[in-house]
């Protein structure tokens, strides 16, 4: 890329990164206060667990472009392409974080969870002092994956013109420019890669050894 | 004066219908340790457990202090009993320091009065707290786990305190020393002790009065001293039984 190119489209690509940032980590915010509290619930009611997840696997096999496509007619939500975006977004983003939160619960040693209750924690404590600490590392590995697909997919939401990265993408694929298209990959690319990087940092920091 | 704990008429089934304990009546007084001795699957856990209500009686009822344990607030009256089980169950993400004084915390108590408290109980059991306090679970062995599982649970100065074949996964030299350690506190701070272990030897040891459950029923219910020179056919059985399994035991280390 020259610098002809930077200087030209440098200000543009700031924005849409800023722009593809806001929708992706929408999406997270909201998925994360969804998924963890849904993943803390299905070990309330294990029974549930299959149906949900499951739920939550169908959200994940419908072709992003067609889920974009579903979200456009409706009231509200297809007002605002940002909108739809965010909302799509957040349902790829549920399964990792629901499966990690329920299965991170699961993985605890029994015998803490018992003395847990055996020594008169309430549920609240229970949860918060011993559960989603020891859970941590599984629900920030399942917040990793779940970021760096978000970060992938929302380059697709430009198609409905949500903006972001892919709006580069899909200029340079229209006039088969490759120099745009790389524009709108290459930070892409390093988005999802420091994600990845930031979030497995957090994953090693609460590993617990036992 | 009440009995520190009744089991009046005590009957626990499974919901598929079996019976864990049938018919259970006995009163435990103030201040002994009291031995519950049983092969595996024998009930002598889920008896234990009906204590702080980890198994909800079916049948008959459990009292504490004259009191009904389902009246009871469930919290309050687990806080009011120490727990200390097999595995430890310490929790792998807090100090030693920490996992002692848990029950405080969860108690509201400020954080230097549970520091403090926690590193009077390390000291009460044996550990060093300057070179304890701070450690994590992964870093003991499994002898000084379970002084700090056995520190944790008497942090709230709790009236009863419940044992669960506490020293059934250590090496028999740190067993003997858990045993003195744990026999001196117990005679010392004069607590109401239900103690589950298989070891004939060490409830003849720790208790001052012997159980032996079987299929869910109280066959025997004798001083230590009276115990062992029992002629009951059941108790000689689980002598010769206990016994055996030890030389068996002995000779799978050789």
């Amino acid at each position: 890329m020259t610098s002809g190119f930077l200087s030209q489209y440098g200000g543009e690509i700031a924005n849409l990164t800023v722009e593809h940032l806001w929708l992706t980590g929408g999406a997270m915010l909201f998925a994360t206060a969804i998924a963890v509290p849904a993943g803390v619930w299905l070990t309330r009611a294990p029974r549930w667990a299959t149906a949900v997840i499951g739920a939550a696997n169908v959200l994940q096999t419908i072709p992003s472009l067609a889920m974009f496509g579903f979200l456009l007619p409706l009231p509200w939500l297809g007002e605002r392409a940002a909108r739809i975006a965010i909302v799509a977004l957040t349902a790829y983003a549920l399964l990792p974080i629901v499966r990690n939160t329920y299965a991170g619960i699961r993985g605890i040693d029994p015998a803490v969870l018992e003395v847990a209750c055996a020594l008169g924690l309430t549920n609240t404590q229970r949860l918060f002092k011993v559960e989603l600490p020891l859970a941590a590392s599984f629900i920030f590995a399942g917040l990793r994956t779940a970021t760096v697909t978000c970060v992938g997919i929302a380059t697709i939401a430009a198609a409905v013109g949500a903006g972001g990265l892919g709006e580069l993408i899909f200029r340079g694929v229209a006039s088969v420019d490759n120099r745009l298209v790389l524009a709108g990959a290459v930070p892409a690319a390093l988005l999802a890669l420091f994600a990845d990087a930031g979030l497995g940092l957090l994953e090693r920091r609460f590993r617990v050894r036992v | 004066m009440p009995a520190a704990i009744e089991f009046r008429d005590l009957e626990v089934r499974t919901p598929q219908g079996r019976v864990l304990l049938d018919h259970i009546s006995l009163a435990l007084e103030q201040g002994g340790v009291t031995a519950i001795l049983g092969r595996s699957g024998s009930g002598k856990t889920t008896l234990l457990r009906t204590v702080n209500r980890m198994v909800e009686a079916t049948g008959g009822a459990v009292l504490v202090n004259g009191r009904d344990v389902r009246e009871a607030n469930l919290i309050s009256l687990r806080r009011r009993m120490g727990y200390v089980i097999q595995e430890t169950g310490l929790f792998p993400h807090f100090t030693v320091e920490r996992n002692v004084g848990l029950v405080l915390e969860a108690e509201g108590r400020e954080r230097e009065g549970r520091a403090q408290r926690s590193r009077e109980l390390l000291a009460a059991v044996g550990l060093d707290a300057e070179t304890f306090a701070r450690r994590l679970p992964h870093q003991l062995s499994g002898g000084q786990r379970q002084r700090v599982g056995l520190a944790r649970a008497l942090a709230a100065d709790p009236p009863i305190l419940l044992m669960d074949e506490p020293f059934g996964a250590l090496d028999p030299l740190t067993r003997a020393e858990m045993q003195d350690m744990v026999r001196e506190l117990l005679g010392r701070l004069k607590k109401t002790v239900l103690l589950v272990t298989h070891d004939l030897d060490e409830a003849l040891y720790l208790g001052d009065r012997i159980l032996l459950v079987e299929q869910g029923r109280i066959v025997a219910d004798l001083p230590p001293a009276e115990f062992m020179g029992s002629g009951q056919p059941e108790i000689g059985a689980y002598i010769r039984a206990f016994r055996r399994g030890q030389a068996e035991s002995r000779e799978a280390r050789r």
